[in-house]
């Protein structure tokens, strides 16, 4: 295949299928049970543990530990379920080394904390995979419940309500329900269909229809779901990506990276996929990381990642920095992109470096933009910063209405956190509709 | 290096360190690898009349483990040995004949009638064994046919059966025994008013070891049945450990030669046994988890602590037995207080939450609103609790108070011992 590796501009098959396979095989495979049992038994079980205090959602770590650590595999899930019914999605993409990991007292004499995050897929892993229901529902209270968006915040809230005893409408508007565990985490964190298995357990509780491709605003209005449903759930996410505003972004082959990232999670056959031999992707956060890094492993031969500024700013985690360079990816610092060069599509694409009169000028087949997204503004709520408005308990500035997860201000861009926004929220609809 | 070379009861071996009676010593083939790995002696898997006894065909050990599958405690449901008896005759005469440097001893087991002494130890003597030991610990199996820990349970038995032994034979006698009992020493008082040269000590502990939790039988069984087995392997080295400081610091039986028996897996648990009265030690479990290259560190183990001591191996040889005595001596006026070290600890609270759940509130868990686990000297008892429960090796210590108050107590401190023998809260206290 090296002469397929080697062609100029966009080609597919770069690479054979079973290269592919096993590029995009499990990053962090599965522990077996024995390993498990060792790792547990190096958890301390520590006091008002501070693992716990830095989950989002407060998962009691220590205790699905010591779970594991006496065979109780089931209760180990239910400790963790409880707190984050994504548990099974978190325990593969939460950044757990600037998490749980990273405040586990481990590190303070050995610098090698407890997998946290291994421990908690090999707890739901079995619960997931035998499809164990560990929640009954409450009596019901007849209320209904809109929610808008079939992510991680959706999905969470839908489940507490579900359990909590209302009835939810999930209104998505992609063709399955998840999200961006669907349709924007790298393929190689989730394999196995994995995102689709969560959202089937999730939604076997009960209690919740789910509505695909329907839009807020075109099929369905805020109004009208106000006025047919006790509460609504906004989890929208963000829809728009940012633009670099500069010539010659408007030439075929610059793309928004997670409209790729999408296509790629949803290809039956990944070497089918459109590839340059040239790949620079513009920004310095989780996105840039994941279309670089499965850039080079679908093929890409010459992968160069720019951030406008250095390495401690980027939002990706010193993990995830790593995994791209051992992927072979080059990443540069402190270098804006000026130009989009190219006649028909793009060709190359020419950066200013920082502080400096150099430029940089890199070959370009495809650049890929992966410097954030953005939403429109509601017009019925208020909006801080390009994002919904919300309290505490996540409601908006509107009676009724509740919003969680990246579309919301504060929002973490973690899948973690927007469980956790919408596991809040669910609390306090339920609260709110059982009001005297 | 230090010299480890033993003489017990005139005895010698290359090392304190002989292979107990049990599945390691069963048969030549078995003892020809244990003195090619460098063991100092062994005990001959225990004989018996014939016919000879039979095992069972199914699960003779079980173990407790760690999460990592480490072995901590074992049990085995195993009898003496099931080969005839000329068979080990043979084989005991060539083992002394190709290995006369290391110590070779015969283990008996017989029924309770002099006869049987009289007429099976010259038998055995004349391989050329250097010594016998007499089996009284086995739990399990044999006890129900009045042998093993049935006799080790009798003082009476245990003398007269001493006495049939020593008058068969003329090579010294160690009288090994059960701890079984509810206090070792009217038996180990039995071994020595019988003429025993020596005690080994302990034979095995009778246990079982859990439930299988999905036939919710006891585990293992033969045939869906169980029987309770003999316990061993580091589990039981503190209660042998007690059992051998017990004989080695009562006057009426201080200076009977004691061989330590009991969880012995590393030099440290045989500086244990010898430091608390023990003249040499035997091993078994942790032969029969690891095999016998463990005899490496054994020998280097201790030898190496030896000198750094600057000790031989007799002078360690009841050390620590001084320092043991009833808790009606311990001096009432000596205050320890936990010291945290605040550069060791990594802050995970574990002695806080033992401290403040079930001892005496005596450590903090914030301090400024920032998570600081620090001793509270006005409620700190001494306990040793903390300190037992750190993860982290040093952390944190007992220091002792030696002037100024007690902040506890407001007392003040002082250099006179007051024994609870003399306290004033004691209504049976001697006045001098």
């Amino acid at each position: 295949m090296a002469a397929e590796r080697r062609k100029d501009g966009i080609s597919s098959q770069r690479l054979s299928s079973d290269e592919i396979e096993m590029n995009f095989a499990d990053l962090h495979p599965p522990l077996t049970h024995p390993e498990a049992l060792v790792e547990a038994d190096r958890c301390y079980f520590c006091y008002d543990a501070p693992c716990i205090t830095a989950c989002p959602t407060g998962i009691d770590i220590p205790t699905f530990i010591q779970k594991i650590r006496s065979g109780n595999l089931r209760g180990s899930a239910h400790t963790i379920l409880q707190e984050n019914i994504m548990g099974g999605m978190c325990a593969r993409v939460c950044p757990t080394e600037v998490l749980c990991e990273e405040a586990c007292v481990r590190n303070t004499h050995e610098e090698k904390p407890v997998e946290i995050g291994l421990l908690q897929r090999h707890a739901t892993d079995a619960v997931l995979q035998n499809n164990e229901q560990l929640f009954t529902r409450a009596k019901s209270s007849g209320k209904r419940v809109a929610i808008v968006g079939g992510g991680p915040a959706g999905l969470s809230c839908a489940h507490r309500l579900a359990v909590l005893g209302h009835d939810v409408h999930v209104y998505n508007r992609d063709a399955r329900p998840g999200g961006l565990n669907e349709y924007g985490i790298a393929a190689y964190k989730v394999v196995d269909n994995f995102a689709q298995q969560e959202v089937d357990y999730i939604l076997s509780i009960g209690g919740i229809e789910v509505r695909n491709g329907v839009v807020l605003g075109e099929e369905i209005e805020l109004d009208e779901l106000r006025k047919n449903y006790d509460a609504v759930f906004l989890g929208t996410g963000l829809e728009g990506s940012n633009q670099l505003g500069i010539e010659g972004e408007e030439l075929p082959g610059v793309i928004n990276a997670i409209d790729y990232i999408a296509d790629l999670r949803q290809a039956d056959d990944k070497s089918a996929l459109p590839v340059g031999r040239n790949v620079v992707v513009i920004g310095g956060g989780m996105t840039a990381i994941d279309i670089a890094v499965q850039s080079k492993r679908l093929g890409a031969e010459n992968v160069h990642m720019v951030y406008r500024r250095g390495a401690e700013q980027m939002s990706a985690s010193v993990f995830e920095q790593a995994l791209a360079q051992t992927s072979g990816v080059v990443i540069h610092h402190w270098a804006s992109p000026t130009r989009i060069v190219g006649k028909d599509r793009v060709s190359s694409i020419d950066f200013a470096v920082a502080d400096s009169d150099d430029t940089l000028a890199l070959d370009a087949d495809v650049v890929f933009k992966a410097i954030g997204q953005n939403m429109a503004a509601l017009d019925e709520l208020t909006m801080q910063s390009g994002r919904i408005a919300v309290d505490d308990e996540h409601k908006t500035s509107l009676a009724g209405v509740w919003a969680g997860g990246d579309c919301v201000v504060g929002g973490e861009d973690l899948t973690v956190s927007a469980v956790q926004h919408g596991k809040i929220a669910a609390i306090s609809i339920d609260r709110y509709v059982r009001r005297p | 290096m230090a010299d480890l070379k033993t003489e017990f009861l005139g005895i010698s071996s290359p090392n304190p360190f002989w292979l107990a009676s049990a599945p390691p010593t069963d048969k030549a083939y078995n003892v020809n690898r244990a003195f090619e790995a460098g063991w100092g002696g062994a005990v001959w898997k225990t004989l018996g009349e014939d016919p000879h006894i039979v095992n069972v065909s199914g699960p003779r050990y079980s173990a407790l483990h760690s999460n990592d599958r480490r072995v901590i405690g074992f049990n085995n449901i195993e009898l003496i040995t099931d080969r005839p008896l000329q068979t080990n005759l043979d084989e005991l005469r060539q083992i002394k004949k190709d290995w006369p440097d290391r110590a070779l001893i015969a283990s008996v087991m017989l029924p309770m009638n002099e006869q049987s002494w009289a007429t099976c130890l010259p038998m055995i003597e004349d391989t050329g064994v250097d010594g016998f030991e007499l089996n009284f610990g086995c739990p399990h199996g044999m006890s129900e046919r009045g042998m093993g820990a049935a006799v080790g349970q009798v003082p009476e038995y245990i003398q007269m059966a001493t006495e049939w032994a020593k008058a068969a034979v003329s090579v010294p006698v160690i009288v090994k025994l059960t701890p079984n009992v509810t206090s070792i020493l009217p038996p180990a008082k039995a071994a020595l008013d019988g003429g025993g040269d020596a005690v080994s000590l302990i034979n095995t502990i009778n246990s079982i070891m859990r439930v299988d939790y999905d036939s919710l039988t006891m585990y293992p069984t033969t045939d869906g049945m169980g029987t309770h087995g003999g316990y061993c392997d580091e589990a039981v080295k503190p209660i042998a450990l007690n059992m051998v400081a017990e004989i080695a610091r009562t006057s009426e039986t201080a200076g009977l030669p004691i061989s330590g028996i009991g969880g012995i897996s590393d030099w440290r648990d045989a500086v244990d046994f010898l430091a608390l009265g023990a003249s040499n030690v035997q091993v078994c479990t942790a032969a029969m988890v690891y095999g016998f290259k463990i005899i490496d560190d054994l020998v280097d183990g201790l030898s190496t602590f030896l000198d750094d001591k600057q000790l031989s191996l007799s002078e360690l040889v009841g050390k620590a037995v001084p320092s043991v005595t009833d808790w009606q001596h311990l001096n009432l006026n000596y205050i320890e207080k936990a010291v945290i070290d605040q550069d060791l600890c990594i802050k995970c609270g574990r002695c806080h939450i033992a401290c403040e759940d079930t001892s005496h509130q005596a450590i903090t868990q914030t301090v400024n609103g920032e998570r600081h686990f620090e001793v509270i000297d006005k409620e700190c008892v001494g306990c040793n609790l903390c300190v037992s429960v750190c993860p982290v090796d040093g952390c944190i210590s007992m220091q002792q108070l030696s002037s100024g108050t007690d902040p506890r107590t407001g007392q003040a401190i002082t250099e006179e011992k007051l024994r609870w023998t003399a306290h004033p809260n004691n209504p049976m206290r001697k006045t001098d």
